[in-house]
């Protein structure tokens, strides 16, 4: 740690990891209720369990991506954050929102559009939130040195903020209710984030690996400018059938198969930069993650998203499990990885002390991405089931439900692995081990590292 | 890559780019949003119980088991077309009691079949909700989706 106030992040950090705790066993009670569909089913219906699975996801990512930018933003800019109180003050109005979510939902009140469930004053509390991140992590890199890294994270974190303002509308009319609900999901996700996640990994990438910033920055804007220029028209993948013109139908398929180019590019970038990179970091397990993220985001956001995302083919696949299991792995590859990358880079520093167990870091990353992939596996095989007989044959909905019974059975297993895997990687940031477990290889230190 | 694409080449198309894109994607949003109005939904008029019934929607979460248009979890069945698979769509007063009669059926009970909440709605609430899953029901979705099972 150069600079005192990155100490910050490490609270973002805590506050991340015991929301992915949450978000997994949620996950995985969900899970659980398609197995047995009676569990809970008097006292706490599927409806807020999923709800608290789907918003605490969405929370801790964020609160990761607040706590990334906070880490590295002074090491780029060269200087200490402009108000390490404020960031702290951001922190508690999140925490105290995200309590007051969950506390709602428990007792039945919240909003009805999926992931934007929060009550207003919650919302408030985020668009708040979020403004004083912004002022703040803008007001650093302003008085600071300006780097693509900085750039476009900011770019990126300002952007998404914006976007939050169509959490607000509402409109009566369902069909413009579900375009400006896609301005928030998909332009985060497809869009925004991307930019988040792309200057993420390059920062991880120069550090980890000592390539030159030039050849790192240059490929970093090749990445977003893909992103964007496929990301903004692809939202049309969203608008085939919900009451919008049939134009959608040849702009999304175009544009949204493009979106496959940023996840190709970062994955190859990330291995590009190994191949090349001469230095050997210690923090063998950040490296992992960074690698792991790019490629599972490949396959789940690029690979999994084109399977369905041709008007020919969503026709018959739209809202089946194969939208969860493409749903499940893009998330998972593209923001859980990466954070948890950043996290694992970022938190022997915050604790100054070495990178550690990196042997049980490791064995979590298996974990969980077997356990992801093999989950995403068994949902594609559902919905490749239920697409045929409930869309092809005609098949209703509850009877071809029962047929899938064995998936959701295996999805529960897989489920059970990410969540052994989830707390393992909590266990091997917080427990202290006096030594490591393995040796760390010859390494060339580089100054102020 | 190339040496002809700097960085400050690479970074200008990407701004450049990016505008141009939000561009043309707010001026195509703009003439769907009339399009949503003047046509593919202008079929039913938006009433103040079509309203209700969204927001009785809402409230009731119900988007976090059904799909409606397709979008939403995939625990249960979609609704965007429940009123035709009802039969009941163009009849107002057999789609409100349809769908009375079967929210007081539940939870059904019934050992491993999947359970909807009990709902205490008004009468009022429940004739919101009809109206609603009727309008929804009359979008033009550009034929989706492929049969009554949805
Ligand atoms: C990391 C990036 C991505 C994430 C996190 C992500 C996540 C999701 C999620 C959660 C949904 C379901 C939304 C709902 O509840 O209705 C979804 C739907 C969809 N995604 Fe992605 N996605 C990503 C990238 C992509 C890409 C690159 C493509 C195309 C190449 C794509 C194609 C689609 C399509 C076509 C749907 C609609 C599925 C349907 O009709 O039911 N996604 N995505
Ligand atoms: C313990 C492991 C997990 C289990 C058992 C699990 C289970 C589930 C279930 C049952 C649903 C509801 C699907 C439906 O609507 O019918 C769901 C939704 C969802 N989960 Fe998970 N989940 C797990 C982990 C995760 C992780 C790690 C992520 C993020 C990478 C995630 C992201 C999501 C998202 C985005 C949705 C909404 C999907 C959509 O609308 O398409 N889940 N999950
Ligand atoms: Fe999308």
């Amino acid at each position: 740690m150069k600079y005192q106030s990155q100490k910050v992040a490490y609270w973002y950090f805590l506050a991340a990891m015991a929301l992915f705790g949450v978000q997994v066993l949620g996950g995985l009670v969900a899970g659980w209720i398609y197995v047995s569909p009676n569990f809970l089913s008097e006292i706490l219906p599927f409806n807020v369990i999923r709800m608290i699975h789907t918003n605490a996801l969405i929370v801790w990512l964020l609160l990761g991506f607040f706590g990334a930018a906070y880490f590295l933003i002074p090491e780029e800019s060269e200087r200490e954050i402009w108000s390490p109180k404020l960031a702290y003050i951001q922190l508690i109005i999140l925490l105290v929102g995200t309590l007051g979510a969950v506390g709602s939902y428990l007792v039945g009140i919240h909003g009805g559009r999926e992931f934007l469930e929060q009550p207003l004053w919650v919302k408030f509390g985020i668009l708040v939130a979020a403004l004083i991140f912004l002022l703040n992590i803008s007001m650093t890199v302003l008085a600071g040195k300006k780097t693509a890294i900085t750039n476009v994270l900011l770019m990126g974190l300002w952007l998404l903020s914006l976007l939050w303002v169509f959490a607000f509308i509402n409109p009566d009319n369902l069909s413009l209710d579900k375009m400006y609900w896609w301005f928030v999901v998909h332009l985060w996700v497809e869009a925004t984030w991307e930019l988040v996640m792309a200057a993420i990994l390059a920062f991880l990438l120069l550090k980890l690996t000592g390539v030159d910033r030039e050849v790192v920055e240059k490929w970093l804007y090749v990445i977003v400018a893909t992103a964007l220029f496929s990301g903004i028209l692809g939202t049309g993948h969203h608008f085939y059938w919900i009451g919008l013109p049939g134009y959608w139908q040849w702009i999304g398929s175009i544009f949204s198969t493009f979106e496959v180019i940023p996840f190709f590019l970062m994955m190859s970038f990330a291995f590009v930069m190994v191949w090349k990179g001469r230095k050997n970091h210690p923090n063998k397990s950040a490296l992992l993650w960074s690698l792991g993220s790019s490629t599972v985001a490949f396959f789940g956001a690029g690979v999994w998203g084109f399977l369905h995302t041709l008007h020919g083919v969503n026709f018959y696949s739209h809202g089946t499990q194969i939208t969860a299991a493409h749903g499940h792995l893009a998330f998972y590859g593209a923001y859980v990885a990466l954070n948890l990358a950043i996290f694992t880079y970022a938190m022997p520093m915050l604790r100054e002390r070495a990178p550690y167990n990196q042997v049980l870091n490791m064995a979590s990353f298996w974990l969980m991405t077997g356990g992801m992939a093999f989950m995403t596996f068994v949902l594609t095989f559902a919905g490749t089931i239920q697409t045929h007989m409930q869309r092809v044959l005609g098949d209703y909905y509850m009877t071809v439900q029962d047929d899938l019974a064995i998936f959701y059975m295996m999805r529960f297993g897989a489920g059970a692995a990410v969540v052994v895997g989830a707390l393992l990687f909590i266990y091997s940031m917080l427990v202290v081990h006096k030594d490591e477990i393995i040796a760390p290889g010859p390494s060339n230190p580089v100054p102020g590292e | 890559m190339a040496e002809f694409l700097t960085k400050s080449r690479a970074r200008n198309i990407f701004y450049g780019g990016s505008i141009f894109f939000v561009v043309v994607f707010v001026a195509m949003t703009a003439h769907s949003h009339r399009y949503v109005v003047n046509t593919s939904t202008a079929g039913m008029p938006l009433t103040e119980e079509v309203i209700l019934g969204k927001h009785t929607w809402e409230a009731a979460s119900c988007i976090n088991c059904h799909t409606l248009h397709g979008e939403g979890a995939y625990f249960a069945p979609e609704l965007g077309n429940v009123m035709t698979r009802w039969g009941v769509q163009d009849d107002p007063e057999a789609a409100f009691e349809t769908l009375k009669g079967w929210i007081e059926a539940q939870p059904s009970g019934i050992e491993g079949r999947r359970q909807m909440p009990a709902y205490q709605f008004t009468d009022e609430q429940l004739r919101g909700l009809a109206e609603f899953l009727r309008w929804a029901d009359q979008t033009d979705t550009q034929g989706w989706p492929p049969n009554d099972a949805g």
